[in-house]
């Protein structure tokens, strides 16, 4: 029941994520890309809650569905005329993207079905958040207080950044 | 869990074909978020099929998100200052920043 | 003895003095500067020969003195490099010879120069030209004399060309320059085998008597000669390269294209003697090693010494008159050193020879320096713009005099002994050598008294304003210089010089003497005879041979030989394809090159967009490739 639960909540979020995946980038009007990238980003996070990182699924929320997407739809907003469409691709342009992409992708995917993986040993269960917390700010092996304080310090230089780039003269 | 990896590999390539051949900046970087997301993916699920025990997929992840924020933020300072000074953001016409 | 550094130093100082500061130096104190520095060298190099001659002989032989010596390059255990300074005497003779004439030229030019543009120019060079010249006489080993020698032809190419305006001056000194390089060329095969047979370059170890030295080269034989035989032919060849010998003299005579006075230091009194210079200093090598060699040297100084002096017959500029004058007295010295044997009165022809290179020098240095003084007077070099100058230049005519005088072998100016002691020698080793130089010696009085008439007496010229006598910056070293070629020929030379080093006392041989005095004299007479007055006698003369005459005219017509070989033979034989060659097929090779890389970079510069997106592309269709390459194999 569970099991059959499971697979069912898993082919919707693979069918949200390959549908909107590809819609974002064939989409003529960027703001539905903008959209159908917050419902991959969505997805993505249905993904992380499926195999028990509820911290990262709730990160992928926060940070990239709430931070980033508002970011993007307000960047859209200011630089794009509205009723602005992309134009017509050039078709050369786009049969090399499209023969590029599907090629990768045909590859990838043929190399990842015919591998045969080391066996699962997926134990099942939530990672306890205690766990992640004491291997966040711990400073011991597998612990990873200083890639932490590192990200807060490119953090920060980001803020900086953006500030200085983007400041009227 | 090949799934995962399938779907992920979706993503991922529809993110390259994106980046190939959108003209605008922003959708250009749209893109490059689909194929960031797409490789947190396979962290994570490598993460939780093959070493259950460990956390290193994970922290990449975690890592990566906030990377990824920094990275759309000055991408997007960037573009909105181009924006300013050519009042345009296809990529074709930002040769004209050279004037 | 400590001292001798300082005077190769001086000139040397003077020079990067005189040549940087360059014209931010007053004309006079650029002048004042050399003419001190070398009147300070000059004093060390008599106080060093003072105290050199002084000391007691050792075994009856001045002993080699080596007060400085610095390794410098070490290519194996025993062949290695030095720069250093070596005394002996004739190294103390030459200190006191160069620094003496250099002095006097040094003096003479303030006159002679003066007002020049480029006058501190001139001093620099002159300065490094007495510098290496010095360098090279004290030179310990072969390698020292041959980077003094080089350094001897740059300065002098430098002198010739002074006047770099006028492109007959930078002919004459790329010529000098090129042919004394030519020569060279043999000296660096020469030094090159030798050492690579004795492994040495010291002068020390090489004519130490020592025949185990050679013992390496012994055997080893090339054309039907030792090797040891080749490598001293070729360092002759580089010898006879700057002593301007027959065939390589043709540099000398246009080389007179430089000031007067650099023509009196570098063509009469130093750099050409630099060739006798080298062979009496590998002497003992020479006679013991491959006698048949110095036979040969003397056959070349024969030679030459007869050509010029035949040709200088004939010339009608007086600088060249005594160029080839020198080229022929350069000729005696070699035949000297030639026919010398070693030791007593065998070694005759080697005191000799450096008796007359001493003499030579001061006599030389002042018929240049008179006939500078007349240039400066009449504003040509041209006998026929001359005559009549006795009335008008007291000081020039005598000292000239005497100068000639003393050239011709007239007792008792000092050219008299020294040639007598060459002709004697020559006499002892094969009468047909000696009748030759008997005669040359007749016809050097001959040129000389007829070159000395056309110019003071015989018919008086026309002159724009008078000529007027040097001023005393002239004058006073043409005195000097005569009161040197007075008493000169009565030092007891071969106390000092001899090809031992024991000392040998000079007999006059009168038999000799008297018949070449008297030789001379005839000579003069019948100069006189002709010269003296305004004579027709002389234009029939030279009607009655014409073809004697036109070919002395144009020096035997070596110039055109040697022309011809090199425009017609190797112009056209060999530069013509080789440039050829180079213009098509490399120069071509490289063009082609040059265009398909051109040509190839326009066609993948479309790869260099600067679009993103297309590296993009063209990445994950190159990583594609790999991965299904990798897949595939």
């Amino acid at each position: 029941m569970n099991h059959l639960f499971h697979d069912v909540v898993f082919f919707i979020l693979a069918a949200v994520v390959v549908v909107c995946s590809i819609l974002t980038v064939t989409t003529k009007r960027i703001l539905r890309a903008a959209t159908c990238l917050l419902f991959v980003l969505f997805a993505t996070a249905g993904i992380y809650f499926q195999l028990d990182y509820s911290f990262l699924g709730a990160v992928q929320l926060t940070i990239y569905a709430g931070g980033i997407i508002i970011l993007f739809v307000f960047s859209i907003l200011l630089t794009t005329p509205s009723g602005d469409r992309a134009r017509k691709l050039k078709n050369s342009r786009m049969a090399a993207g499209l023969i590029a992409a599907l090629a990768g992708a045909a590859v990838c995917i043929f190399l990842t079905l015919t591998h045969t993986f080391a066996p699962s040993r997926l134990s099942g269960g939530e990672l306890p958040m205690k766990v992640v917390g004491n291997a966040l700010m711990g400073t011991g092996k597998y612990q990873y207080l200083l890639p932490f304080e590192a990200i807060t310090v490119l953090l920060l230089a980001c803020i900086v950044g953006g500030i200085v780039i983007a400041r009227k003269r | 869990m090949e799934y995962y990896l399938v779907i992920s590999t979706i993503m991922f390539f529809a993110g390259v074909y994106g980046f190939i051949t959108r003209r605008n900046l922003l959708a250009v970087l749209i893109s490059i978020e689909l194929i960031l997301n797409s490789v947190d993916i396979n962290f994570a699920v490598f993460n939780r099929y093959l070493f259950p025990d460990q956390l290193e997929g994970f922290f990449f992840t975690l890592f990566a998100i906030g990377l990824s924020a920094c990275e759309t933020a000055i991408a997007i300072a960037i573009i909105i200052n181009i924006y300013r000074n050519i009042r345009d953001i296809q990529i074709k016409n930002l040769n004209r920043l050279k004037d | 003895m400590e001292l001798t550094p300082i005077i190769l130093l001086l000139p040397l100082l003077s020079f990067l003095l005189t040549g940087l500061a360059g014209t931010k130096l007053k004309p006079a104190a650029a002048g004042g500067i050399g003419t001190l520095s070398l009147a300070l060298s000059a004093l060390l190099a008599y106080l060093t020969a003072g105290r050199y001659f002084s000391t007691p002989r050792v075994e009856g032989v001045y002993e080699k003195i080596v007060p400085f010596n610095f390794e410098w390059l070490r290519f194996t255990e025993n062949l290695h490099i030095d720069l250093g300074v070596l005394l002996d005497p004739i190294s103390v003779m030459m200190l006191v010879v160069i620094t003496t004439v250099s002095l006097m030229v040094h003096i003479y030019s303030l006159g002679y120069m003066k007002g020049e543009k480029g006058f501190q120019r001139y001093y620099a060079f002159l300065s490094l030209f007495t510098f290496s010249m010095l360098g090279l006489v004290v030179a310990t080993n072969i390698f020292q004399m041959y980077i003094f020698w080089e350094l001897v032809g740059v300065s002098s190419y430098l002198l010739i060309g002074f006047y770099y305006t006028k492109p007959e001056a930078v002919a004459a000194a790329k010529k000098a320059f090129i042919v004394t390089r030519f020569a060279d060329l043999g000296f660096l095969t020469g030094i090159l085998l030798l050492s690579y047979h004795t492994h040495t370059f010291d002068f020390g170890i090489l004519t130490s008597g020592d025949s185990g030295v050679f013992a390496g080269a012994a055997g080893t034989t090339f054309l039907g000669c030792s090797v040891i035989s080749w490598a001293l032919s070729l360092i002759f060849v580089g010898g006879a390269g700057k002593s301007a010998l027959f065939p390589l003299h043709i540099w000398l005579p246009d080389a007179m294209e430089g000031p007067t006075p650099v023509s009196a230091l570098i063509h009469a009194a130093t750099m050409v003697v630099a060739g006798v210079f080298l062979v009496a200093r590998l002497f003992p090598v020479y006679h013991a090693e491959a006698p048949e060699v110095l036979t040969g040297i003397a056959v070349v100084g024969a030679v030459t010494s007869l050509y010029a002096a035949i040709v200088a017959c004939v010339q009608t500029d007086i600088k060249r008159v005594l160029a080839f004058s020198t080229i022929s007295q350069i000729g005696f010295m070699m035949v000297g050193l030639g026919v010398s044997g070693m030791g007593g009165h065998d070694g005759l022809g080697y005191m000799a020879s450096l008796f007359h290179l001493f003499t030579h020098a001061m006599f030389k240095a002042l018929l240049f320096l008179g006939a500078g003084a007349i240039i400066h007077a009449v504003h040509s070099n041209e006998m026929a713009r001359m005559g009549g100058l006795y009335k008008y230049m007291p000081v020039t005519h005598l000292t000239f005099l005497v100068a000639c005088l003393a050239i011709s072998g007239i007792p008792p100016f000092s050219g008299f002994f020294s040639k007598d002691e060459i002709l004697a020698a020559t006499f002892q080793f094969n009468p047909v050598l000696g009748t030759i130089l008997s005669f040359t010696a007749a016809l050097t009085a001959f040129y000389m008294f007829r070159l000395y008439y056309r110019i003071f007496w015989n018919r008086p010229a026309h002159y724009d304003h008078a000529p007027h006598e040097a001023p005393g910056s002239m004058s006073f070293p043409l005195i000097f210089l005569a009161a040197i070629t007075l008493v000169a020929g009565f030092i007891p030379f071969g106390q000092f010089v001899s090809s031992d080093g024991v000392a040998y006392t000079i007999h006059l041989d009168w038999k000799i003497a008297g018949g070449s005095v008297a030789i001379a004299g005839a000579a003069i007479g019948l100069a006189t005879l002709l010269y003296r007055k305004e004579n027709p006698t002389a234009g029939k003369l030279a009607a009655a041979f014409p073809l004697l005459y036109r070919a002395a005219c144009k020096r035997f017509y070596i110039d055109e030989i040697y022309l011809f070989v090199t425009k017609k033979l190797i112009f056209n034989g060999i530069s013509r394809p080789v440039a050829w060659f180079d213009r098509h097929i490399i120069d071509g090779a490289l063009n082609g090159a040059a265009s398909l890389t051109e040509k190839l970079s326009l066609a993948i510069r479309g790869l260099q967009s600067g679009h993103v997106q297309q590296y993009a592309l063209l990445t994950l269709g190159g990583t594609l490739l790999i991965v299904l390459g990798i897949l595939l194999v």
